[in-house]
């Protein structure tokens, strides 16, 4: 389990990776914190001559708060820096607790933001909480800049509307509404795998708890992580308790469920079921006393 | 640094209240050396002029060797060497059995290297060696193989069916058939009221130890010296010997730091013979480290059993008989391990119970998958499994209480020793020792509190309550013989070589405690020496929970010889040490096995909504007659629970038709973690010590994970007794046992109040 040969680059600014990117075309990759693509490239499932290292790019790193109530993280933050930060738990409350599930704390200390996205893993949750939170994705290409709403990035197994010669650089998180209500709940076979199925999801009320709006996306299930608009519609509208919170459930959408030796997609889609009403019930705080 | 209280035991101290070593709780002296980064594993060995192989594996299950193109990796810078069957020629031989050659077996022996066909993905085709190891794998890229594909044969059933032969010229996929039994159970059943049976099946996984396998080369002209040797370096050496038609003596085995073992380190491989082979063509020091992948495709796989299983009872539970078919996967090739996992699992069916009638047909079939060996418990934590959960679904059928079937059941202390009759056709008839079984069930239920636990479904914030009980009983100390050679300095100190090798259990700890009470002397006056073949004429290794059963009882035989010479020293007036080196050369011959007894009991919570499984207390509980170091057998016992809990839940080896390996990386096979298991509770008895050797030891590695499997799916299936499942399937994963509770609802089997 060695690399095959390749060289490493290192550029210090985000127009000189760009350059890299388009001077070596498909014989790069970009590389951050490189805990999908190292052991890709030890079992030699791919041989990129160049690896492009990005954790130079001063430019790409930090938390920034904006003036309204935003958020902007640098697409080289670590999982770890999203953990521990003071902004995201005040501001992002479902980031906050979904990042003690993203893998483990040594995991945690190099996998970035952006290398997660861009890799879109099936069952990573950084995907799942860009849609559940309105996110959006800059991207930049010699050609410029642009912003790609998270609902239109992910695409499939490890398939992106990041172009062959753009790089992630930043995620956009817009404020949360006053009273938003939000949950995250997932399983894995152990805690720090591949999630089998996942619910994050954030709900906007009206002062007396009637949901105005709400984004349910589920992850790990297919192939990628994806909205329940029919559950969604099932519940804003309603000022949820534990038993509308069951009567909205048979409006779940039907997803298509992928199938693995972890769990077949039978499996899955009760996972599903049972772990949205619990991520309702909890983000509604009709606490079950049952996790996940 | 203080030890773990994990044990309940207190900090470590240095001696009994009575004063002896043996029996205290000493800090293992190996330690500070692990601790520190110190030690010296197999791929901290290097030399000058070193060089790197690597090992081209068959990528299919199944298929003839048309052609091996080796001309591109030849032709890269820094490639020394690239040789496949054509090159090795006739030093290529098959490995033979080390223990248990079943009736059959050696028709299915593997060969160092694939030379026409290959038979399971990760067999061996060609082996590199370069200056680098990433360049050995660059050429492993380079190697152009031209395979004719050939159907695999991947499942038991199919393998006996034999529309696909795994080794066509043998004419059989069936490498071994006999029945076994005592009693007269066709009798006990025509008259029993009440009979129960099941079908069984046990995963394939593997004891997957922390340091993968590695070995290094050297070949000096006249000597091979191989570092990394462990379990069983004198028969290796042999065996190497013979393959090199060398005598004994120009081969050494020396020992290394090991980190891990559980039966499946040590044994003969392939590689043990290629990357000697490499150095001796090379004339340079060769090393050899498998990868992960490699470990899980290439080192032994073990446990993947089926068994169709029949018990018989009065209404009372008193059991009446035991009968079945016992049917195990070998893998593509027979290795070093022979029958032992088959022979033991149809020999611990009847357990630790009294029953008189008993019948298997065993079997052990050929498939396109990797060989099998043994792994920590061969064959009695699946048996173990089949039968306590057996016993748990009759109790349910009966309407009795599980503990209350037992007790009646259990083998009295007074009726022991308890004659087994001849359960392995490579054995004589045996016998349980000595044991009060009853005694260890009631004491491993009173650890775990079982008349508070909230059991037999009792929902608790969700979560469904389950205990689960089961009983043992294992043999240990075997491998008739060890050696054990003592050196009194004339400094004071003392040198302790033994036959016996070691993973890092602490024998270098034990056997100085064994000596320091013998001669009366601190432990720090102790060297101890092992598992070199240089150290002593011959050992006969590690497995079998053999170590202080007995090369313990063979330095302590060695020691008392020794302390009569130094007695009779000092009565000539000579005061301190010796004016010059006095050894004492002892060899120990046991009088058979000893048997280790206990019970598991586990309690769990289920949620029945998403099939997920929390262990919430585990008691290991066993009487390994004498405790040397308390310390050490509680590490010994929490370990083997902890990889059984593990085992039990997540270790899965998986193939897909085809027989490609699914689970070949840490992604994808699982192994427990500290946030899937509880802190275990390990309980030693020493009731009932050994009659069969000078320390009353029994062995003590092995009984933490024999009855994890039976405990653990009885607790299960009480949790949720409301569903009534069958649980005759491991592992319990969360996507099996989503499964059973799925079939279970569809039959209409689900109780009320579905969440």
């Amino acid at each position: 389990m060695k690399p095959a040969p390749l060289d490493i680059l290192a550029p210090t600014s985000v127009a000189h990776a760009l350059s890299l990117l388009v001077e070596h075309g498909d014989q790069a990759r970009l590389i951050a914190g490189g805990q999908s693509l190292m052991p890709i490239l030890a079992m030699r499932l791919a041989a990129p001559a160049i690896l492009i290292d990005l954790n130079g790019i001063g430019a790409l790193r930090g938390i920034h708060a904006q003036a309204d109530g935003s958020v902007i993280i640098g697409a080289l933050s670590r999982h770890r820096d999203l953990e521990r930060s003071d902004l995201v738990a005040e501001r992002l409350p479902l980031i906050a607790a979904a990042m003690p599930w993203v893998a483990h704390v040594q995991i945690r200390n190099r996998g970035t933001i952006g290398g997660s996205l861009a890799h879109a893993d099936p069952a990573a949750e950084l995907p799942a909480l860009c849609l559940a939170l309105g996110a959006t994705l800059e991207l930049h290409s010699p050609r410029g800049a642009r912003h790609v709403a998270a609902a239109d990035f992910f695409q499939g197994v490890f398939a992106t509307e990041r172009a062959d010669d753009e790089m992630i650089t930043a995620v956009h998180l817009p404020a949360a509404s006053p009273g938003q209500r939000w949950a995250f709940i997932e399983l894995a076979r152990r805690h720090g795998d591949f999630a089998l199925c996942g619910i994050a999801l954030t709900a906007d009320c009206s002062p007396i708890g009637q949901v105005l709006g709400a984004r349910i996306v589920v992850f790990g299930v297919s192939d990628c992580a994806q909205r329940l608009p029919q559950l969604e519609a099932a519940i804003v509208g309603t000022t949820p308790t534990p038993t509308s919170i069951d009567q909205a459930m048979p409006a779940l959408d039907q997803v298509e469920a992928r199938s693995d030796h972890h769990a077949s997609s039978e499996y899955r889609l009760e996972l599903l079921a049972t772990l949205a009403r619990r991520a309702l019930r909890q983000a509604f705080g009709f606490d079950e006393r049952i996790a996940p | 640094m203080n030890a773990p209280d994990r044990t309940g035991l207190g900090n470590a101290f240095e001696a009994t209240a009575s004063g002896t070593l043996t029996g205290a709780p000493i800090e293992r002296v190996e330690d500070e050396r692990f601790l520190t980064g110190a030690g010296c594993f197999t791929d901290d060995v290097r030399f000058e002029g070193m060089v790197h192989a690597a090992i081209l594996r068959s990528s299919h299950a199944h298929a003839r060797i048309r052609g091996i193109d080796c001309s591109a990796a030849r032709a890269l810078p820094g490639v020394l060497l690239v040789a496949t069957a054509a090159e090795i020629g006739h030093a290529h031989k098959p490995i033979p059995i080390r223990l248990a050659p079943l009736p059959g077996l050696d028709r299915f022996l593997q060969p160092t290297i694939a030379a026409d066909e290959v038979r399971y993905v990760g067999e061996p085709v060609a082996i590199v060696v370069a200056t680098s190891r990433y360049i050995a794998e660059d050429a492993l890229d380079l190697i152009e193989t031209d395979y004719e594909e050939l159907p695999a044969v991947t499942g038991i059933e199919q393998s006996i069916a034999g529309a696909a032969l795994v080794h066509a010229s043998v004419g059989t996929n069936v490498a071994t058939q006999y029945p076994v039994g005592r009693g007269d159970a066709e009798q006990a059943f025509a008259s029993a009221p009440y009979t129960r049976r099941e079908r069984f099946r046990c995963h394939r996984h593997t004891g997957a130890p922390m340091e993968t396998r590695g070995l290094v080369a050297e070949w000096n002209g006249s000597l091979m010296r191989v570092w990394g040797a462990t379990k069983v370096p004198f028969f290796n050496r042999g065996l190497l010997a013979s393959m090199f038609d060398l005598p004994e003596t120009a081969v050494d085995m020396i020992e290394t730091d090991i980190g891990g073992g559980f039966g499946i380190r040590g044994e003969f491989y392939p590689e043990d013979f290629l990357v000697p082979w490499a150095s001796m063509q090379l004339g340079r020091p060769v090393k050899w480290i498998e990868d992960r992948r490699e470990h899980l495709m290439a080192a032994n796989h073990a446990r993947e059993t089926e068994c169709e299983l029949e018990i018989a009872m009065d209404h009372d539970g008193t059991i009446r008989g035991l009968r079945g078919r016992a049917m195990a996967d070998l893998g593509a090739y027979v290795r070093t391990g022979g029958g032992v996992a088959i022979s033991r699992l149809a020999q611990y069916l009847p357990g630790p119970y009294r029953i008189t009638d008993f019948a298997c047909e065993v079997m052990a079939v050929i498939t396109n998958k990797t060989p099998v060996g043994t792994f920590r418990g061969p064959g009695r934590y699946e048996a173990n499994f089949f039968r306590e959960r057996l016993l748990d679904l009759a109790c349910a059928d009966l309407g009795l209480d599980p503990v209350a079937v037992r007790e009646k059941n259990l083998i009295a202390k007074h009726e022991m020793p308890w004659p087994i009759g001849r359960l392995v056709p490579t054995e004589g008839e045996g016998a349980y020792d000595v044991g009060d079984f009853h005694s260890g069930l009631h004491k491993a239920l009173a650890a775990i509190g079982y008349e508070r636990l909230p059991r037999g479904g009792t929902r608790i914030d969700g979560w469904l309550h389950g205990v689960g009980v089961a009983c043992f009983v294992e043999s240990s100390g075997g491998g008739k013989s060890e050696n054990a050679r003592i050196i009194a300095r004339t400094d004071g100190s003392f040198d302790i070589y033994s036959g016996v090798s070691t993973m890092g259990q602490g024998h270098e700890t034990v056997f100085a405690q064994i000596a320091g009470d013998e001669l009366g002397v601190p432990l720090d006056a102790f060297r101890v020496h092992h598992g070199s073949t240089a150290h002593v004429d011959y050992g006969w290794g590690t497995f079998h929970s053999r170590a202080i059963v007995v090369g313990g009882s063979a330095v302590k035989l060695a020691a008392a010889q020794l302390r009569e010479q130094l007695d009779a020293l000092a009565a000539t007036g000579h005061v301190g040490a010796p004016a010059e080196d006095i050894e004492v050369k002892l060899r120990y011959d046991t009088r058979g096995p000893t048997y280790s007894y206990g019970t598991h009991v586990a309690h769990v919570a289920v949620d029945p909504e998403t099939a997920r499984v929390k262990v919430l207390a585990y008691v290991a509980l066993e009487d390994v007659g004498r405790v040397m170091n308390p310390l050490l057998a509680h590490g010994q016992a929490v370990g083997g629970a902890v990889q059984g809990i593990g085992a039990t839940f997540l270790d899965e080896l998986r193939y897909d038709e085809a027989g490609q390996l699914l689970s070949g990386s840490y992604a994808d096979y699982l192994m427990a973690t500290s946030t899937e298991v509880p802190a275990v509770q390990a309980v030693l008895l020493e009731e009932s010590p050994s009659p069969s050797n000078p320390l009353g030891a029994k062995g003590a590695g092995e009984g933490g994970i024999v009855a994890t499997g039976g405990a653990l799916a009885n607790a299960v299936g009480d949790a949720l007794a409301g569903y009534r499942l069958p649980l005759t399937t491991l592992p319990l994963s969360l996507d099996n046992l989503a499964r059973a509770l799925r079939q279970a609802r569809a039959a209409g089997n689900a109780p009320q109040a579905g969440h």
